[in-house]
């Protein structure tokens, strides 16, 4: 018997040997970045971090999280993370314990995500939708009532309508009932709602009735399997609907929609850790190529320059005030004065 | 007599009927089963090469690899197989053995009971709560090795009180009479003949474990790792390091997960091959928890 267990002992010592046997180096020794949050700018931050540390070749190390743009700013505030990624500008109750905690932060986007309204490949009635009509159908009055598509509009077809869209945990949902409804987190509950937007992308490839939203990123890869429904907005520089596309978002015309993600990093990690700072400059310097590479929207190469800018001049702080807003373009955010 | 003809072959009618009810719900398992494992195999097995199980994640669904997750995995698994095990026999063999049946051990017995059927999630806040920012231990494989042997501690302690209740309370006797300590009986007689059974427990209890991911997300799993924890074999002295229990690691269902939601489908590809990955791990341990209970029972003589 004794046999049996110092074979199980040795044997698991073993396997850990062979899994750790490449590595030689001391954690200790080596320079350690710890980025977490927001899912939805997960794999750009992922793809800076693979070629940064592709081209230090391990002497420094990256490591990215999931916790959401709301954990992932729970442990900044906390001090636990060099960086921070968000979906959204930091709020108000996290900024008042940012102070508290005496943590400073530089606010960087860098990247652009848009949402995407879809409808079936069949569907030939709707060739644009406005923000109105949107409204109409996703707000919380419209539980059970608005079900069928002349309800939206008289011409088209007395048909039900299938309506997919975010769950009410992801960062789509708060950002899409923010820009349409006019409040974060007011929605009608009827509808086909998943965390995972590969469902709502099967769902409104199934089905010809159906209308639902989803990050560009997840509409482009099936772009000849389903059809985004240009947007018109009142409050927009352009009046006439306006299609998600590359050009429309860079040019800052495809409102409310598109939104501006963003990094936070720690300023006492920028000033103590040169490491952070390098990562930084380095994410801002190759977040265009990269973003595209992963088949995300980057901004336009001028605001990168003014985020270095901000990061040279260290401006501490946010440009929002603690209140997401909708429809900012970049120039516009980067152009104010960030505040903490 | 034609009365009694017909009452009997209705009762064999009835017989026949539950039978064909019984074969088909044995199948509706089986047959999802498979057909998961199939569609998983059809998906991963193409993706499940040296490439895959040497690589770090990455942004190109081809380059990508589950090196840091497997390593993790494993890694975890140890810390929670080294903590549990010994935790969890203890307590069995302290309920069954020793402990005098009065309120506190009633009460103590239904708590166990109901901690196995506590969500997984709920050891995960409790985690982030005791273990990250109270004890200070951090994001590291410690953590997550703790989370998990909490996590299927009762699960230890139930199988090893069953695996000693199936001794035959003569055995208990017959040393108790010629003069063993209560302990003694534990170490010589009930360990050995309980042995199958507890690994049986043990092997089930960490096969739930490695296909957790709630809890170790909960206290702060990573996504992106691109490095390994350092080696517990050092090439100068003391030789021997335990940094790699503070090092921040991932897991194969976090990465699964993380790949299953990405707009690429060609990322779909790596999750079933992850997802192949692990389930030959959890298979491979069931299949030793029968091998083994076979082998323990064929030397039982008593």
């Amino acid at each position: 018997m004794r046999k049996f267990w110092s074979f199980i002992v040795y044997s698991c010592l073993l396997v850990c040997l062979m899994g750790c046997g490449g590595n030689q180096n001391q954690l200790s020794e080596v320079k350690l970045i710890k980025v977490d949050g927001s899912s939805t700018l997960f794999p750009v931050t992922e793809a800076v971090a693979e070629e940064f540390q592709r081209q230090k070749q391990g002497k420094i190390r990256v490591t990215v999280g999931i916790s959401g743009t709301g954990g992932g700013f729970k442990k900044f505030i906390r001090g636990e993370i060099d960086i921070a990624n968000a979906s959204r500008p930091i709020l108000k109750e996290e900024m008042e314990q940012a102070r508290a905690n005496g943590i400073e932060y530089i606010e960087l986007p860098v990247a652009f995500d848009a949402l995407t309204v879809v409808v079936n490949k069949e569907n030939n009635w709707v060739d644009w939708l406005s923000v109105e009509e949107l409204k109409k159908v996703w707000e919380p009055e419209a539980q059970e009532k608005i079900i069928k598509w002349n309800q939206i509009r008289p011409e088209f077809p007395d048909e039900k309508i299938a309506l997919f869209g975010a769950g009410a945990d992801s960062g789509t949902f708060d950002y899409f009932t923010d820009a349409i409804v006019g409040k974060p987190k007011a929605s009608r509950g009827d509808y086909t709602a998943s965390e995972d937007d590969n469902v709502l992308v099967q769902g409104v490839e199934g089905n010809k009735y159906a209308l639902g939203y989803i990050p560009f990123a997840y509409y482009e890869p099936h772009k000849d399997r389903m059809k985004a429904v240009p947007i018109k907005w009142d409050k927009n520089k352009v009046k006439e609907p306006v299609e998600p596309s590359l050009e429309n978002v860079l040019k800052g015309i495809y409102n409310p929609l598109s939104r501006p993600l963003f990094i936070y990093v720690n300023k006492k990690s920028l000033e103590t850790k040169p490491e952070v700072r390098e990562f930084v400059e380095f994410y801002l310097k190759n977040a265009s190529k990269l973003t595209r590479e992963v088949k995300y929207l980057p901004l336009p190469d001028s605001a990168y320059e003014l985020c270095l800018q901000r990061l040279q001049k260290m401006q501490a702080g946010t440009a929002f005030g603690g209140i997401p807003e909708v429809g900012l373009s970049v120039e516009e955010i980067m152009n104010r004065e960030p505040k903490s | 007599m034609s009365d009694f003809a017909r009452i009997i072959k209705k009762r064999k009618r009835e017989d026949f009927i539950f039978n064909i009810i019984g074969i088909i719900c044995t199948l509706i398992g089986i047959v999802t089963l498979g057909a998961l494992i199939v569609d998983l195999v059809m998906d991963g097995l193409p993706r499940l090469n040296w490439q895959f199980l040497t690589s770090y994640p990455s942004r190109f669904a081809d380059k990508a690899g589950i090196l840091s997750a497997w390593v993790g995995t494993l890694l975890i698994m140890m810390v929670t197989t080294v903590i549990a095990v010994p935790l969890g026999v203890a307590a069995g063999i302290y309920l069954e053995e020793y402990a005098r049946r009065n309120w506190l051990t009633n009460l103590i017995e239904i708590n166990i009971a109901n901690l196995a059927g506590v969500p997984s999630i709920i050891y995960g806040l409790m985690a982030l709560g005791l273990l990250v920012y109270q004890l200070n231990l951090g994001q590291s494989v410690l953590t997550g090795g703790l989370t998990l042997s909490f996590l299927i501690l009762p699960i230890v302690i139930v199988a090893t009180r069953e695996a000693l209740r199936t001794i035959p309370q003569g055995i208990r006797e017959a040393a108790l009479a010629l003069g063993s300590t209560n302990w003694q009986v534990v170490r010589y007689h009930l360990l050995p003949y309980s042995t199958g059974g507890i690994l049986t427990g043990v092997i089930i209890a960490l096969s739930r474990a490695i296909g957790e991911t709630a809890p170790l997300v909960t206290i702060g799993a990573l996504t992106f790792i691109a490095f390994l924890p350092p080696s517990p074999i050092q090439s100068e002295p003391p030789y021997i390091s335990f940094d790699w229990l503070w090092s921040p690691f991932s897991v194969l269902p976090i990465q699964m997960f993380n790949w299953v939601s990405r707009p690429d489908r060609e990322f779909a590809v790596n999750a079933a091959g992850a997802g192949l990955a692990l389930i030959t791990v959890t298979l491979a341990l069931n299949a030793a928890a029968i091998y083994l209970r076979y082998r323990m029972r064929k030397r039982i003589t008593w």
